[in-house]
């Protein structure tokens, strides 16, 4: 036996796994943060679905009678739907025969033979929708999913573009220092001294006696963001301060690193986690501020919907006894925040296992 | 201390000068014309004039700054625009009702937190103690605005046990009355997240040395958990109390606008509603001046609960 004697191949290079890809791994163990990532991914589809018209398209059509019960809840009596049909017809005044003094008389019946070429489609309104109608009989169903949509592009927005200024104000206080430190320190005081409610109302109100916020829901993003950003501005600040001095950094400098490069090519991927959690955290009280803000008019305009117009409106619904919206637009918020309050422990913990 | 809390004073200057910046800047500048607020869509150009020589917007800027800052310090911010009610006199008439309402829920919540968060620790690990921590996760994610519509309606109009809303000249009778259910709404939804957050602060003490010493010479758990933990978790939980202490005065505004409670809340929304900037101007720059002066005085009081802070 003769065996050709080689050397063992050298082992391949292992490629130790990066930072993304062990938290993913740890991530897909947790079964909490899988679950809730799912859900949240869930969400994220609905609102492009509504997006794009996929779903919900017609949310704004008026298909049921008024306060349509719930197809589950087909034979209870449904008073307002038959008052209101009463009140129409009350109002309908009664058909008058002027045909002796009508000088126009002889001509009704060539209008009544071209009345009747013209196709009208009676619209027939239906008496119950899968989950309820609200006073105009729009399918709240549809209408929550349309909400929805609003209710977390704002969120996501929101936490977005503040997510970007505090990085953008933390990265430049911790990395400069110095005055530039001072005085974004000075900022930031002044912004926390503000309790945070009445910051959002002082800037609600300028927003919405100038109108210099733009329209549609521009105001209320900006309002979020320019109000929200100052603890991702404080954490940021903390880590630059902390890897501003670290040798890699003292690496790049050494090869010719611009400051510019320094913050955002090296530094700012090792600290990105840190605003990914932040962004995720912010996302989910943004949506809550949203709904409050909503509700009491200084959010969305009027002729859109989200889950605080939606709450808005359920306020009188329920003393009637029609409990649906408040039920739809408060369990679609529910679901979705506590979603995503869990999937925000989750990434902290798998992006951060020293913490545990 | 003293030379620190002249320091501490001193560092308000600049920070008291830059939310009157801010103030200023926001409502003088971006907040547009007044007189065109004021004014409505209705209005010729000679009343425009007018109403701007009245508010003085028709000054330069430098001299509007200058005014405002007088305003601060004279306690005179003038009228308000929509009801021509003197601003200092809605500011201290509309703080009682608040205060009514939030320091009962103040109290009773830090007790109630204080309470179920040690037994909670006590049995950490468990499944109950995993139960309280989920059932409090999604209570918190349920919005305020639902709670409150519910609560009226299954409290106050259902069953009757309270006034749907409504607020009277007696303070008794407010207390006892009125009071109860938006008191009792306020303490039920700020106790899921005070509950996860005390919790956090007992366990983090509960994982000290001390607390091992403590059991290796025999200090029955119960003591330990109710003389030293407890001991040391107030500090946080101190802190967490002086952080929320501002929020006091502003109230919950929610509850004041769905209750009708007569508080600085409901007023600030009017406020916002009817672009009554000197009332939003005048509560912003005061509520910041106090939560400078509260924060100053929970870190003095720190010195007293925690020996080993010292003033630098």
């Amino acid at each position: 036996m003769s065996a050709v004697l080689t050397n063992p191949p050298s082992p391949p290079l292992q490629e130790s796994p990066g930072l993304w890809a062990l938290a993913w791994r740890r991530l897909r163990q947790d079964g909490v943060g899988i679950a809730s990532l799912v859900v949240v991914v869930f969400f994220l589809l609905l609102m492009a679905a509504s997006y794009t018209g996929l779903v919900a398209k017609d949310w704004s059509k008026e298909k049921g009678v008024s306060y349509a019960n719930p197809s589950f809840m087909a034979g209870s009596e449904n008073l307002e739907a038959r008052a209101m049909a009463q009140k129409e017809a009350a109002t309908r005044p009664p058909p008058v025969d002027l045909s002796d003094i009508d000088p126009l008389a002889p001509r009704y019946k060539e209008w009544e033979e071209r009345a009747a070429k013209i196709a009208v489609t009676e619209t027939k309104r239906a008496e119950t929708l899968a989950f309820g109608g609200d006073k105009w009989g729009r399918d709240v169903l549809q209408k929550v999913i349309k909400g929805s949509e609003v209710s977390i592009f704002v969120g996501l927005t929101a936490a977005l573009l503040a997510t970007l200024i505090g990085t953008l104000l933390g990265a430049s206080a911790g990395y400069f220092g110095g005055w530039v430190n001072d005085f974004l320190e000075w900022f930031y005081n002044i912004f926390t001294s503000i309790p945070y409610i009445l910051l959002i109302l002082a800037f609600a109100a300028v927003a919405s006696a100038s109108g210099k916020f733009g329209k549609g829901i521009l105001p209320i993003v900006l309002i979020l963001s320019l109000t929200g950003w100052t603890g991702i501005y404080r954490l940021i600040r903390a880590e630059y301060i902390k890897h501003g001095n670290r040798e890699y950094v003292k690496a790049a400098q050494a090869i010719g690193a611009s400051n510019w490069s320094r913050m955002f090519v090296h530094i700012l991927p090792n600290v990105s986690h840190v605003a990914l959690v932040q962004l995720s955290q912010h996302t989910v009280q943004f949506i809550k501020a949203e709904v409050i803000l909503s509700f009491l008019g200084f959010g969305v305009p009027v002729d859109m919907v989200s889950w605080g117009t939606m709450l808005a409106e359920a306020q009188n619904e329920l003393v009637i006894g029609k409990w649906w919206q408040l039920f739809a637009a408060g369990a679609a918020m529910a679901i979705l925040v506590t979603a995503f309050s869990l999937l925000t422990d989750s990434l902290r913990d798998a992006l951060d296992p020293k913490l545990k | 201390m003293t030379a620190y809390v002249v320091r501490r004073l001193w560092q308000m200057i600049p920070t008291i000068a830059g939310v009157i910046l801010l103030i200023f800047f926001l409502f003088n500048w971006i907040g547009g014309d007044p007189a065109q607020v004021l004014a409505g869509k209705i209005s010729n150009p000679e009343q425009i004039a007018n109403i701007r020589k009245q508010l003085g917007v028709d000054q330069p800027v430098w001299y509007q700054l200058w005014v405002f800052v007088q305003q601060v310090f004279t306690f005179d911010f003038g009228r308000s625009w929509s009801t021509n009610e003197e601003v200092s006199r809605i500011l201290l008439t509309r703080v009682g009702p608040t205060l009514t309402i939030m320091i009962p829920v103040l109290i009773i919540e830090t007790c109630l937190a204080v309470l179920f968060a040690i037994m909670v620790a006590y049995v950490r690990g468990t499944i109950t103690d995993r139960a309280i921590m989920i059932v409090c996760t999604v209570a918190m994610s349920i919005s305020f605005l639902v709670y409150i519509i519910v609560f009226q309606w299954l409290f106050g109009f259902i069953l009757g046990w309270f006034p749907v809303q409504g607020w009277s000249e007696s303070f008794w009778k407010n207390l006892f009355t009125y009071a109860p259910l938006p008191i009792m709404l306020a303490v039920f939804v700020g106790l899921a997240p005070q509950l996860r957050l005390y919790r956090s602060f007992f366990l983090d003490e509960i994982n000290q040395d001390y607390v091992r010493t403590a059991r290796a010479k025999g200090v029955p758990e119960k003591k330990v958990m109710l003389k030293h933990v407890l001991r040391n978790a107030m500090i946080p939980i101190l802190t967490n109390i002086g952080i929320s202490l501002p929020g006091v005065f502003v109230g919950s505004f929610l509850l004041e606008v769905f209750f009708s409670i007569p508080g600085l809340g409901r007023e600030i929304i009017t406020a916002v509603n009817r672009s009554d900037f000197p009332v939003i101007k005048a509560v912003t720059v005061y509520l910041a001046v106090l939560t400078m002066i509260i924060n100053l005085l929970v870190d003095v009081l720190y010195k007293f609960v925690d020996p080993r802070v010292s003033f630098k």
